[in-house]
């Protein structure tokens, strides 16, 4: 979301100020087409719409479908460039050590040694050429290979009936997803794209890419990976996006 | 639902009017939402006026959530969404099922379009209340065609993999995105028209707001004075 956003553009204190200046401005519009900055901001309508969004999860968990496949494209459809999106410059994305990465296990999980990724590439490997669709409007057209996380999931004895699989990453961003969408043939453990070995900005040593979620969802430079029934936030779903935000 | 003698009269069923109102909020909240999502992304070379839009502040959606506001915007779409479906089904149903549809939407003959659109264009088509002419029974048609693309649309964007067929029916992801903004531009469109003939017809707001309203038989020409 917003590669070239930085982070803070302005000392708090200005932010304040200028959102004051900005209000009353706003306030007439607001009256007028009854779109109302300044409702969209109260902590009660706030409140309202995440109801309706935790609803809209339950709606979205029902629509799902283990089995359903999400479309995938011929070779001639990959797009040239991979877009990269993150709230952070592609050169501050973390680069991971081949010999010292290491993935921490937790949680409802049968054997919770950490792999190295030599390990995780001596697993099975499949490979998908799906659309990447952001949140904000973009798509586009990849291909990745990697391992089923499914698969994993059982080689590490995981609790298959819990509800949900979370994972925390290397920059600090977390989230988690629900276990049918794990579960999914398509949710793979991605290692490499079209290019080969995935980038640090891509995500190396892996990616979680799954077809059936928006882009945020498919975390990269996985650190941790946990089984929990206690439903986890995430990173942009604490700042207001929808949790189960599936396509 | 014209009044024998000396009354034109318009009559709109309680059902029509919540209906009428809720989708009316609806759309605005669709609209205003839908503006800030497509601020974000925009698929043509423009954006839209932030104070337009819905999704709150920025600049403090940028201070908390280091974010512009689509978060919101979404929030608010996808909660509009179903005061939408719910109210757009509700029209339909009764409009069907009533004989609304049948009784006042209908006949609709290419001719007797022509005939009203040309009389329109010249400022002398007549307005009778409780009588909709043929330009008014082809917009009313057309916008609720434009909603249901809208939902449709709405729809494949929202599940292009569950949904995947409904996105192939519209053209794939990227071209549904495009479908969405028309039909949008098309209801922008019959909002403007339908307000200023509303202002220039206030009667049909009191109808639409208490359930009748009546006028005497000798019909008013719009906009008088234009030859």
């Amino acid at each position: 979301m917003g590669a070239a956003k930085p982070t803070f553009r302005r000392p708090l204190v200005d932010e304040v100020q200028r959102r004051h200046l900005l209000r009353g401005g706003l306030s007439l519009g607001a009256l007028t087409m009854l779109t109302g900055c300044d409702v969209s901001d109260e902590d009660g309508v706030q409140r309202a719409l995440h109801a309706v969004s935790r609803w809209n999860d339950r709606v979205q968990a029902a629509l799902f479908s283990g089995t359903r496949l999400a479309p995938t494209y011929p070779e001639s459809a990959i797009a040239t460039v991979y877009r990269y999106n993150a709230y952070y410059a592609a050169e501050d994305a973390p680069e991971i050590g081949e010999s010292t990465y290491r993935l921490e296990l937790a949680g409802m999980i049968g054997d919770k040694r950490p792999w190295s990724i030599a390990q995780l590439h001596a697993l099975p490997q499949v490979s998908q050429i799906t659309r990447h669709v952001c949140v904000e409007g973009w798509s586009y057209v990849g291909k990745w290979t990697g391992t089923p996380l499914s698969v994993f999931l059982d080689r590490i004895g995981a609790d298959r009936t819990a509800k949900y699989v979370g994972y925390e990453c290397f920059d600090g961003y977390y989230g988690a997803i629900d276990m049918p969408t794990a579960l999914h043939p398509q949710t793979i453990m991605a290692f490499s794209d079209r290019d080969g070995r995935l980038a640090p900005r891509y995500g190396y040593p892996f990616k979680i890419r799954m077809p059936t979620k928006l882009g945020f969802k498919n975390p990269k430079f996985v650190k941790v990976l946990y089984v929990t029934n206690r439903r986890p936030g995430g990173f942009w779903e604490d700042r207001g996006y929808n949790w189960f935000s599936g396509i | 639902m014209t009044a024998a003698g000396s009354l034109h009269e318009q009559r709109h069923s309680l059902l029509v009017r919540v209906a009428h109102w809720v989708m009316a909020l609806a759309i605005l909240i669709m609209i205003g939402s839908g503006w800030r999502i497509y601020n974000n992304w925009p698929i043509l070379p423009f954006s839209f006026p932030v104070w337009l839009t819905i999704g709150g502040d920025p600049d403090l959606s940028y201070a908390q959530h280091n974010e512009s506001g689509t978060a919101n915007a979404i929030a608010w779409h996808f909660a509009g969404m179903w005061l939408l479906f719910a109210s757009f089904a509700l029209y339909l149903l009764n409009g069907l099922l009533s004989g609304h549809f049948r009784r006042d939407f209908l006949p609709l003959t290419p001719r007797a379009f022509v005939r009203d659109f040309t009389a329109a264009l010249r400022f002398r088509l007549e307005h009778r209340l409780g009588e909709y002419n043929a330009v008014q029974r082809a917009f009313y048609w057309g916008v609720l065609f434009a909603i249901g693309m809208m939902v449709a649309s709405g729809l494949a964007i929202w599940k292009p993999v569950q949904l995947w067929w409904l996105a192939a029916l519209l053209g794939g992801f990227d071209f549904a995105r495009v479908v969405h903004f028309f039909f949008m531009a098309a209801i922008v469109g019959f909002l403007v028209v339908h307000l200023a003939l509303v202002a220039l017809v206030p009667r049909t707001l009191r109808a639409m707001l208490l359930g009748r309203a009546s006028e005497p038989a000798h019909p008013a020409v719009l906009a008088e004075g234009v030859d």
